[in-house]
């Protein structure tokens, strides 16, 4: 097909509204938006943190003492506190969003979004008691 | 032919690494990151950890934790910069550059993992 559009001589005008760079200050609803988006990072960090500590472990008994002690110097526990925050935040906002992303049928009849998103709290529960059974049980 | 799109199968490293990262992160982190340090619980000795840690299991556990984590983050991160910040002309650098970031921890993690022990 032929382009049959046609310019005027004025300036021409955009149909798209330009947006502000900071748009998602603008509602409550979008902050919540980008803090869960900036949640990436913290889980990010929270991969570095734990590889540093299977480092600290394999490299032996000293090492890891070191690392214990280095985690708990003001820097770094202000961060690892600011990242389990956010990392809840994004366990809250996944497991609340999981019945819309994935819709089961058992049946024929659609299973409910609330034992969905429970099961998923329940993975929690039951994954986090195991990581505390193999670290501190028995 | 039909053209692949790495789309669909980058979504799918995003939505995994968000599952294991809702489930294994908040419990590990409260343990290294807030208890143990604070002093409000005792940290398991070495010789516990390193057996822990040395059970191909939990290494097999913990590399799909990291991998599939660092995608999450990166794909998140990717798209939080494009559509947040709106710096939609550097895609390609954003893109490059997080992807490029998860692929060099997944092969630390492989390295720190298969080493161990």
């Amino acid at each position: 097909m032929r382009d049959t559009r046609s310019y005027t001589a004025y300036h021409p005008q955009w149909l798209r509204r330009p947006v502000s760079t900071y748009w998602w200050l603008e509602r409550p609803t979008y902050i919540a938006f980008i803090l869960r988006e900036i949640s990436s990072v913290f889980v990010a960090w929270s991969v570095v943190f734990l590889l540093l500590l299977v480092r600290a472990v394999d490299q032996g008994d000293e090492t890891y003492r070191q690392f214990l002690s280095w985690s708990a110097t003001p820097a770094v526990a202000a961060i690892n506190v600011l990242s389990l925050l956010f990392v809840l935040f994004h366990a809250m906002t996944w497991f609340n969003l999981a019945p819309a992303a994935m819709v089961v049928h058992v049946g024929g009849r659609k299973v409910p979004g609330l034992l969905i998103a429970g099961s998923n709290y329940g993975g929690l529960v039951v994954a986090s008691a195991l990581v505390g059974w193999l670290l501190l049980g028995g | 032919m039909l053209k692949r799109h790495p789309e669909p199968f980058l979504w799918l490293l995003f939505s995994s690494g968000g599952v294991i990262a809702a489930m294994l992160v908040p419990s590990l982190l409260l343990l290294f990151g807030v208890l143990f340090p604070f002093g409000w619980l005792p940290a398991p000795d070495h010789g516990r950890m390193a057996s822990v840690i040395g059970n191909p299991l939990t290494r097999l556990v913990l590399f799909g934790l990291c991998m599939l984590s660092l995608f999450h983050a990166a794909h998140r991160l990717r798209y939080t910069l494009y559509d947040g910040l709106k710096i939609q002309h550097l895609n390609e650098v954003i893109a490059i550059a997080c992807y490029g970031g998860a692929i060099a921890g997944t092969v630390l993690a492989a390295y720190l993992l298969v080493i161990f022990g």
